[in-house]
């Protein structure tokens, strides 16, 4: 069963979204690659369920290739 | 270089066959004197089964091979009569810590637990532990250990196996009942088998030093990811017995192999991780690349293949010999079992199943570790700096940092030989698990419950504060006294004089095995436990016993 949350859940999409990308300001494509990696794993902890994530992985993974 | 140790020299004496022409038929050859091979023979000898070894050298492991011995092979070794002298010899230790750069992010300690017997890890070069197990073999006289005996093919018959063994006195046929291919990770037994060896390869070398000195480092393993000494690399330092000290140098699998060898090129690397004024003196030094594959299958008909024959793993996590001395211990009293005629050869596939899961996890651990020291991809390393860099601060990152996880037995955990549980129990001996050590009082001396797990089949009654029942008594006797060899044991809480007794005064077998009044629990000649419940319950017992038994 799908526990993922695809549903809009921000009260403030705008500001979540700049908060992101200013996140990144000056920084080096290298350096933008680690911090999102920090990132990735913060959050994948504090989600704390493998399930989750490996849906989030899948749905994340599509169109790439 | 300097040597701490003298290589011992074991002389080749032509067999009576050999030297007579005839051709004998053992009931089982062991090929191969490694750790795997010679571990095997000592639980045959245990086992009344004589056994021939053939080994195609005439000493022990040459150079820097196998340092950490983990509580499991340990327990073998001490169930059969050898595993005091290796930690008496070797070095005790628990707690491995890892840097990054100067700084440390994460400490294990591998048995936080009190009260047992055997230490979680010791360091001893391989040399001596070979050594303690061949002079073990030597005083019994099942034991038939032939040096400087190659075996040059193996054919199988409908009921036994024909070998072709090369000594310096020529070519000569010994036949097998049953063969234990123990010949290790380039096995010439599997290749005359024409058997698959699947798996990696890391692309990676690592340059591995043993240099004697006198340092005052702490018996603890110290694992550096990009430490200043060796900058974008990793490292890795044990302490062994005579003041001898692994190192460990990631290369990168561009180094050439033969000039990272030579001692100007590694005495610097030296020097720099142990400071310009450290005196050390080299006593091995080659260059490694790991592979981590096996077979898919451990039982081809009449050959039992055991130990690195079988799979071969990276030494992050020390998984190699730490998991071929389990093999042997798996096997061994299957196919004395079997040998007897008390169980059916099919027996002997549940040898090939629980080893080949056991492969499994090793395989899957080690893979996981060489992944995260040699990342495949550039997003691998960025997520393996990313977790290194997290580990300063953040917690749960340092649970993700792999260095090596070291080595712990497996849980048979779907094996057909146990009997699933119908009584609740907490804890983690379930059916499958290999038992746990527990302080206990034996004949009114302190003593410990790996001792009375002594290769027969035990079953424990928790008796509590009241005798055992009469008709409990009856049926265990009368399963002792069957074709089985089987102990039993009232475990009580206070000394009584009921012949037998581990008295559990410090209370930890309770604990550990979740006992009350009444529970009963099977457990296998080689320590994991087949089945437990929470009433005696004879018709039960001897179920579980056929189904341990492959029957
Ligand atoms: C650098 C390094 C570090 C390691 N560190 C650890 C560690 O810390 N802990 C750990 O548990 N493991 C470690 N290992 C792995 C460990 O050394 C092996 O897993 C172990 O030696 C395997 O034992 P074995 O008996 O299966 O095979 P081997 O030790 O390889 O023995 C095979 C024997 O078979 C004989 N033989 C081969 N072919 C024939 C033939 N045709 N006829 C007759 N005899 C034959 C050989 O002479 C040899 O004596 C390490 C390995 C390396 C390389």
């Amino acid at each position: 069963m799908a526990k993922l949350m695809t549903e809009q859940r921000f009260a403030s999409p705008d500001d979540v979204y700049q908060l992101l990308i200013d996140s990144h300001r000056d920084l080096t494509p290298d350096q933008s690659t680690r911090l999102n990696a920090k990132l990735i794993l913060l959050l994948a902890n504090h989600i704390g369920d493998a399930e989750v994530l490996a849906e989030a992985l899948r749905a994340a993974r599509q169109g790439v290739e | 270089m300097h040597a701490t140790f003298s290589y011992p020299k074991y002389s080749f004496t032509p067999s009576d066959e050999q030297r007579t022409g005839t051709v004998r038929r053992h009931p089982v050859v062991v090929i191969g004197a490694g750790p795997v091979g010679l571990t095997a023979a000592l639980d045959f000898a245990r086992k009344g089964v004589p056994v021939v070894v053939l080994d195609a050298e005439d000493t022990v492991s040459v150079g820097s091979r196998a340092v950490c011995y983990a509580k499991r092979a340990l327990e073998v070794w001490e169930r059969l009569g050898v595993g005091q002298r290796m930690i008496d010899k070797g070095v005790v230790w628990k707690i491995g810590k890892v840097f990054n750069g100067d700084r440390m992010v994460y400490q294990f300690d591998l048995l936080p637990e009190p009260d047992h017997k055997i230490p979680a890890f010791i360091n001893l070069q391989q040399y001596y532990l070979e050594d303690f197990l061949v002079s073990e073999a030597l005083k019994s006289d099942l034991i038939d250990l032939r040096w400087l005996s190659r075996v040059i093919s193996a054919k199988q018959e409908a009921d036994h196996v024909v070998l072709q063994v090369e000594t310096p006195d020529g070519v000569h046929a010994v036949e097998a009942g049953w063969v234990i291919a123990c010949d290790g990770a380039r096995s010439s037994v599997r290749k005359m088998l024409g058997l698959d060896f699947q798996g990696e390869v890391f692309k990676d070398r690592f340059l591995i030093a043993d240099v004697v000195m006198k340092a005052d480092f702490p018996a603890e393993r110290w694992f550096w990811f990009d430490p200043p000494f060796h900058r974008k690399q990793s490292a890795l330092l044990h302490m062994q017995p005579d003041n001898v000290w692994r190192l460990d140098f990631q290369l990168g699998w561009d180094a050439d192999p033969e000039e990272e060898k030579k001692p100007e090129r590694v005495i610097p690397r030296v020097q720099a991780m142990l400071g310009a004024d450290t005196p050390f003196e080299l006593e091995w030094v080659s260059v490694y690349t790991f592979q981590c594959r096996r077979l898919e299958r451990f039982r081809h008909g009449r050959i039992l293949f055991a130990g690195d024959s079988a799979h071969q793993v990276s030494p992050f996590g020390a998984r190699g010999a730490n998991s071929g001395v389990p093999d042997a211990d798996n096997l061994v009293w299957k196919l004395a079992l079997v040998l007897d005629g008390k169980a059916p050869e099919s027996l002997l596939d549940s040898y090939s199943d629980e080893r080949v899961a056991a492969a499994r996890e090793n395989l899957l651990n080690s893979t996981r570790s060489t992944d995260f020291i040699t990342p495949k991809s550039e997003m691998s390393r960025v997520f393996r700096d990313a977790v290194l860099e997290l580990a300063v601060d953040q917690p749960f990152a340092r649970s993700l940092v792999n260095s090596g996880r070291l080595s712990t037995p497996t849980t048979y955990t779907d094996s057909p030989l146990n009997t699933p549980d119908n009584d609740v129990f907490a804890g983690r001996m379930v059916p499958g698990a290999p038992a746990t050590d527990a302080p206990v009082e034996r004949d009114s001396h302190p003593g410990w419950l790996m001792e009375a797990l002594d290769g027969r089949f035990t079953v424990l009654y928790a008796a509590g504060d009241d005798p055992v029942p009469a008709e409990v008594a009856k049926a265990l006797d009368s399963l002792a006294a069957g074709p089985l060899p089987l102990a039993w044991h009232a475990v009580t809480e206070r000394r009584r004089g009921i012949a037998g007794e581990l008295v559990d005064s410090a209370g930890r077998l309770r604990e550990r095995y979740d006992l009350a009044p009444g529970s009963v629990y099977l457990i296998r000649p080689d320590q994991h436990i087949a089945a437990r419940w929470r009433r005696f319950d004879a018709a039960a017992l001897s179920a579980a016993l056929y189904r341990a038994t492959g029957r």
